[in-house]
């Protein structure tokens, strides 16, 4: 292969590398707009994997499985949003416990798939003309449903976000939620709302993991998936336009890694590779929130009560 | 006769928070289409009424009838629906939104965002009650007066017809009060109803056509205005008889206490906001600054509190050079520091005593080596309550729980007992009742007595003119001139105020 070959091939490759964290990320991306922190990312990614490959084993149908996987990171969402929303525990507590949980669980249930082939798997379809198209073609446009659902989903987000009375709630109530409140906003049904949306992108992220890309259930598979995921919507300024550009680029890392690996660079060392890159790209845009002044939503992590001062 | 249609009834309402009754079965009638003040000393219980009214808090006892139909408002929602709108103390805005994504917020219809409409209802609003508002501009750079014009737009865009101003000139410029009134009056002419929250006097006879009287959570009048005077409304809303005029003592000027030297300081977005101020207080003396909120007075302020670095020029305290000294060592060496915005300078969360020693509390008698000593602690904490008239349930309460008045009052006990050399207060009255207002006033010329070198920051020149030696006016960030108390009228004033420059006194 020469090289110009090499670097298509890992361009090609970076795309569903990126796919689970773009998941994740539009999934914080709202829950955090919404102020709410999920640090539970980790084990709801975990749960969906686990989910997925169990249903993928049990039907044969790939679909039931994202369902299900969607359905666990719902349910976990759910959870973190009682938690957090009505019982207005510590969003990092709730969180990590979340995460804590979903690793545990996930790994005693995966047990007896290790070493598994999944029964069935998605394959790459093609999109007629597009696929065909010189460079762009086979890096975009030849890949998986749930690869092109995660690319639609940006413009889709950010049209809601900015252009629909959603999405003028949404930021509100991470914004301001007193004012949202005054306003006629029910503040923890955006909230509510918000959360279980970002778990259930979480669980669809995980599922992604063993019935697309590697396949198989590995256990802890998602290897800090969630924790990235994190990063990237800090990194994204809460803009799902954006995350996607932090997706990509972490899925270019993961292929960085493996590459690396072939020519012998030692793999705990490139195991570090995507954190020392979560690192560097919070330096980076720690400077550019600065700069821009655009924070993080007013009211992240602050609970909400109509008659407290 | 018949009984003139009522838009709101509320009876016997009852609400209780830890430790105080903030509403003690309150009557209130406001009239359809009327202009209904309602004023109240701090802490009476007025926000609290309307907060039920508007369904932000839920009454513990009482009813409430909307246009004569029993309602329970649970929620702000369904005060829209009833055709209520309000606009509260502190604004209800997101700062990084725009006006257009404001006035929607909320709003159960339509799902695109209702660009067009937006624009066109916004046009209306200007021409009908002269509310002029830029949709696009985003909240964080408007003045207060135009952010107060889009609260009031984003009440009438959900079809408010009663429409609650909870305290709206606190904010505001002598000039964007009036044009306030003038909305206020224009709207009523239309047949909206508007309660109008305040302590102002002159506010409640510019405005209203009735006024309800609160005092500690209690009704204690509901007057026509054109049948009441200022003298009876103080009384009634006070419990006792108000002196309108204050006593000022000649005092001997002392030494020179501060002198300011070709200050320069940068403002929030990096802009130079005082360009090059100089000017000497001396002990004894009161030097007020006057000027429109946002002409550099609060970067002065900081400044001298060592809260912002100065980028040139000195700043001498009793000789010594204190420029870019941090506040801690301005503080032990006696200046202290009443700041414009009430939570700064407080730590709301810490209870009422402990806030009373925050700046001590790592001196004796408070503290021995690392042990903080409570007895001392409460002790002071309890002199100083009493001694300022401080009303709350108890030491132990967090300060965030006492009303604004209260809460300004704490400060100043803190700041001023320490007997300063050096006292900058920035707005110290503004938001406060005619009691608490007295009072501050008071204690300020008390200290200029004990020979207190005084900065007095304020936007209002009633306040300025009473209690200053001298006068300073800044713009654009400069001083347009010093004049002695005696030659200063507000005529010379409000054109140094628009840039006019005049001699240094
Ligand atoms: N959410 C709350 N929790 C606890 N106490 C409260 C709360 N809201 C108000 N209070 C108390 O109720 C009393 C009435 O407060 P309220 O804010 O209604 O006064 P106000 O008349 O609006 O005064 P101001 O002129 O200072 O705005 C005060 O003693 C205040 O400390
Ligand atoms: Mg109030």
């Amino acid at each position: 292969m020469t090289i110009w070959d090499q670097i298509l091939s890992a361009l090609r490759a970076a795309v569903p590398a990126a796919a689970p964290l773009l998941y994740g990320t539009l999934g914080e991306v709202t829950a955090e707009r919404s102020g709410v922190v999920n640090l539970g990312m980790e084990g709801m990614m975990l749960m969906g994997a686990v989910v997925a490959f169990a249903v993928t084993q049990a039907t044969g149908n790939v679909w039931l499985a994202l369902l299900a996987a969607a359905l666990i990171g719902a349910l976990m969402g759910l959870i973190h949003a009682f938690a957090t929303i009505s019982l207005r525990v510590n969003q990092v507590v709730a969180g990590l416990a979340l995460t804590m949980i979903g690793t545990g669980i996930s790994g005693i249930m995966g047990k007896r798939f290790i070493g598994m082939p999944p029964r069935v798997q998605l394959k790459p379809v093609p999109i007629p003309i597009l696929s065909d198209i010189p460079v762009i073609g086979p890096i975009l446009f030849n890949h998986d449903v749930l690869v092109y659902i995660a690319l639609l989903m940006v413009p889709l987000m950010w049209f809601l976000f900015y252009k629909t009375r959603w999405g003028v709630s949404l930021r509100s109530v991470g914004e301001d939620p007193a004012t949202a409140d005054a306003m006629g906003v029910n503040v923890f049904r955006v909230r509510y709302l918000a959360v279980t949306f970002g778990g259930l992108m979480a669980g669809i992220g995980g599922a992604y993991l063993p019935i697309v890309y590697t396949p198989a259930w590995i256990e802890g598979m998602t290897a800090g998936a969630g924790w990235i995921v994190i990063a990237l919507t800090i990194f994204s300024m809460w803009d799902p336009a954006r995350a996607l550009l932090g997706a990509y680029l972490f899925g270019g890392v993961r292929i960085l890694q493996y590459r690396l690996q072939k020519l012998g660079v030692s793999p705990p060392l490139l195991n570090t590779l995507p954190f020392v890159f979560t690192i560097l790209v919070l330096l980076i845009s720690a400077g550019e929130t600065m700069r821009k002044r655009l924070g993080a939503p007013a009211a992240l992590m602050k609970p909400y009560a109509r008659e407290e001062r | 006769m018949a009984e003139p249609s009522l838009a709101v009834e509320m009876r016997g309402i009852v609400k209780r928070f830890p430790g105080v009754l903030a509403n003690d079965h309150v009557n209130l009638a406001v009239r359809t289409g009327e202009v209904h003040a309602l004023l109240g000393e701090n802490g009476a219980g007025k926000t609290t009424l309307m907060n039920i009214l508007y369904g932000i808090y839920h009454p513990d006892e009482g009813e409430i009838f909307v246009k004569g139909k029993h309602v329970r408002i649970h929620s702000p929602s369904d005060a829209i629906r009833l055709g209520i709108g309000m606009v509260h103390q502190q604004f209800r805005l997101v700062p990084s939104h725009t006006v257009a994504e404001n006035v929607v917020l909320g709003l159960p219809r339509p799902f695109f965002f209702p660009e067009r409409a937006a624009r066109q209802k916004l046009r209306e609003f200007a021409q009908k009650y002269g509310l002029e508002v830029d949709p696009d501009a985003r909240i964080w750079q408007l003045s207060a007066g135009e952010q107060q014009r889009v609260e009031i737009v984003k009440a009438l865009y959900r079809g408010a017809d009663i429409l609650i101003l909870d305290e709206p000139t606190s904010m505001l410029t002598p000039q964007e009060i009036r044009e306030l009134m003038a909305t206020v009056r224009r709207m009523a002419a239309e047949g909206k109803t508007v309660i109008f929250i305040t302590h102002k006097l002159d506010e409640v006879f510019a405005a209203s056509d009735r006024v309800t009287v609160l005092r500690q959570g209690k009704v204690v009048a509901t007057l026509e205005t054109s049948q009441t005077d200022k003298r009876e409304l103080a009384r009634l809303m006070v419990g006792r008889d108000v002196l309108f005029r204050l006593e000022k003592k000649p005092v001997t000027l002392g030494p020179t206490v501060l002198e300011v030297k070709n200050l320069h300081v940068r403002g929030d977005r990096g802009q130079m906001a005082v360009k090059g101020v100089s000017f000497h207080i001396a002990a004894g003396e009161i030097l007020g600054i006057a000027g429109v909120a946002g002409n550099g007075q609060r970067e002065l302020a900081e400044a001298l509190a060592g809260l912002r670095p100065a980028v040139k020029g000195h700043v001498f305290l009793k000789g010594k050079d204190v420029t870019n000294q941090p506040p801690r060592v301005l503080a032990r060496s006696g200046v202290c520091y009443v700041p414009a915005e009430r939570p700064v300078g407080t730590v709301p969360n810490l209870s009422v005593a402990e806030n009373l020693v925050l700046k001590a509390y790592d001196q004796s008698p408070f503290c021995n080596g690392i042990f903080l000593d409570p007895e001392a602690i409460a002790n002071h904490a309890d002199r100083l309550i009493a001694e300022y008239g401080v009303a709350t349930p108890s030491r132990e309460t967090p300060l965030k729980l006492l009303s604004g008045g209260n809460i300004q009052r704490a400060i100043l006990a803190r700041e001023t007992s320490c007997a300063p050399s050096l006292l900058i207060a920035v707005h110290p009255t503004s938001g406060l009742d005619v009691g608490a207002t007295e009072y501050i006033r008071q204690t300020l010329l008390a200290q200029r007595e004990q020979g207190t070198a005084v900065l007095l920051v304020s936007e209002d020149l009633e306040e300025i003119l009473q209690l200053s030696d001298r006068i300073a006016v800044m713009y654009g960030g400069e001083i347009m001139g010093i004049l002695p108390a005696e030659q200063a009228d507000l005529e010379t004033i409000g054109l140094m105020m628009a840039g006019i420059h005049r001699e240094v006194a």
